[in-house]
């Protein structure tokens, strides 16, 4: 292990550059970050025996990977915000053909009007094409999320690929202490890939992707939802492995300071780092308050979320993202919808936060705790979405 | 399509095909709204059609044109189209119009 001082952009270049995958197509202009930038340096001084396919849209950055990966190659790839939307019809065919594609995803906000900085609008607007969603929280995270995401992907049970998103800008341009494995350590946890079926292997032709009409597209697709029920304990068995490997254990989410909490927060992404100070500052004025960290937004941990919730008497959820329309955003319906019917009769309220990069402060944070604690004696939700720093 | 087909767990992630070369087998002929007709009489087994046809469903038994295969023909019509006869040795025909195969 070695401590070192990374971007969050750097820590998964780093990760990349340790797992040294067979192919990597990408779009090399912007929305692409550094982070591809970093990592081609390295296919250029032959650190890694990648092949970068570099093309001209993001749409072919996903239509190449799918193609690699149906080769039986070990594939990743980077994007963010509209290169993110840019590549959705390839999305949906990356998971419904079970390819085990690891992509990180730095989230940012999707234009218009044209903006730039974080919120997860981008991949949030994905939630639904089949992908596994990791969120991190710091650098450190993004780069062990991404050792991680290999092995899930390629699970045999799961074959699926896999979303490791971090904040734009808050941790993909941010300089952070970063503890790195060593490369053995490294490459031995992320292990080799032995695909079921190689596209090359023409002793055992097969073919992908066919027509799959009425008679047989819904039978596909409950079988995806299966590899998708599957990564439910192969997120936790390798979240442990890694955790006995690195000293940091991985699981659904974190909670922080929740053992005799009456009012909580549920949150995704870089805020978590905010709200934990919050918390520490809260718990030192004597108030009985934790924190939720949510890491695995797909498959949704709904079970265990409420265990977590129960012993509480109000609690907010964090949205840095909308749904037009919907009540609530996409974290907020999750988490509501997982509470019906489990006895948990208290007031949920949904701040959406952080739209367009919008800073979002300990003062922000604090006054999440102090009307959820109101909502607490009152016993009632409001009805309303909250839209947290928003001017009036 | 009448026998039981399998259930999701019985196939394969993603619907990979293992078996190769097995088209054959998935039946499209029920598409088909009409039916080419073939008269053996005046077809002189140029094998016109057999080069055009989409679906491969023109049968040939030792290089001559020996019928259709009708469980894959979709009745596009560029065999009749295409037979350079002027009595052109197939005709395209209503299938409400036709016996049942
Ligand atoms: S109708 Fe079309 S599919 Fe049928 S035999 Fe003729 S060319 Fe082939
Ligand atoms: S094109 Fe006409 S003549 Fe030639 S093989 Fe076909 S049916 Fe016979």
């Amino acid at each position: 292990m070695k401590i070192v001082g990374l971007t969050g952009n750097d820590a998964v270049a780093e990760a990349m550059r340790q797992v040294d995958p067979d192919v990597v197509a990408a779009y090399p202009i912007t929305p692409q970050t550094e982070l591809m930038e970093r990592f081609a340096e390295f296919v250029s001084d032959g650190i890694v025996k990648t092949e970068l396919v570099l093309v001209e849209s993001e749409h072919s950055a996903m239509s190449a990977c799918v193609g690699a990966s149906g080769a039986g190659s070990r594939v990743m790839t980077a994007t963010s915000a509209n290169g993110l939307a840019l590549m959705w019809e390839m999305l949906y065919i990356a998971a419904s053909c079970r390819c085990p594609i690891v992509m990180t995803v730095v989230n940012r906000a999707l234009s218009g009007p044209i903006n730039i900085h974080c919120d997860h609008s981008d991949s949030m607007g994905a939630r639904d094409a089949g992908w596994i969603h990791l969120f991190s929280e710091n650098s450190q995270e993004a780069y062990d999320n991404t050792l991680q995401a290999v092995r899930i992907a390629e699970h045999p049970d799961v074959s699926l690929p896999v979303m490791v998103t971090l904040d734009g800008f808050i941790i993909s341009h941010t300089l952070e202490r970063v503890e790195i494995l060593e490369d053995e350590q490294a490459k031995k946890f992320v292990g080799d890939f032995s695909p079921k079926y190689s596209l090359l292997d023409v002793q055992n032709p097969v073919t992908m992707g066919p027509l799959d009409f009425h008679d047989f597209y819904f039978e596909h697709k409950r079988l995806q939802v299966q590899g998708m029920e599957n990564a439910r304990h192969v997120v936790r068995e390798i979240g442990k492995e890694y955790g006995a490997l690195s000293g940091r254990d991985f699981d659904y989410f974190e909670s922080y300071r929740m053992e005799d909490a009456e009012l909580a927060v549920v949150a995704l992404g870089s805020a978590v780092g905010t709200a934990r100070g919050v918390v520490d500052e809260l718990r030192d004025e004597g108030k009985r308050v934790g924190l939720l960290k949510l890491r695995v937004f797909r498959p949704f941990p709904r079970r265990e979320i409420v265990e977590l919730l129960r012993g509480l008497k109000a609690f907010a959820v964090m949205d840095r993202s909308n749904s037009f329309g919907s009540y609530g955003g996409p974290v907020f319906s999750e988490v509501r919808s997982a509470c019906y019917g489990q006895g948990l009769e208290l007031p949920i309220v949904n701040y959406v936060y952080g739209l367009g990069g919008r800073d979002t402060t300990f003062e922000d944070i604090r006054r999440v705790y102090q009307e959820i604690e109101q909502m607490a004696s009152s016993g009632k939700a409001p009805d309303d979405i909250r839209f947290l720093n928003v001017r009036e | 399509m009448s026998e039981k087909l399998p259930g999701w767990k019985e196939l394969t992630a993603g619907g990979v095909i293992e078996k190769a070369g097995n088209a054959s087998e998935y039946e499209t002929g029920s598409w088909r709204v009409r039916r080419p007709i073939l008269d053996r009489n005046k077809c002189t087994s140029c094998l016109i059609c057999w080069v055009f046809c989409p679906d491969s469903s023109i049968l040939l038994e030792e290089g001559k044109v020996s019928g259709i295969d009708l469980d894959h023909c979709k009745g596009c019509g560029i065999c009749a189209r295409e037979c350079p006869l002027k009595d052109k040795a197939i005709v395209m025909q209503l299938e409400s119009e036709c016996e049942s195969t």
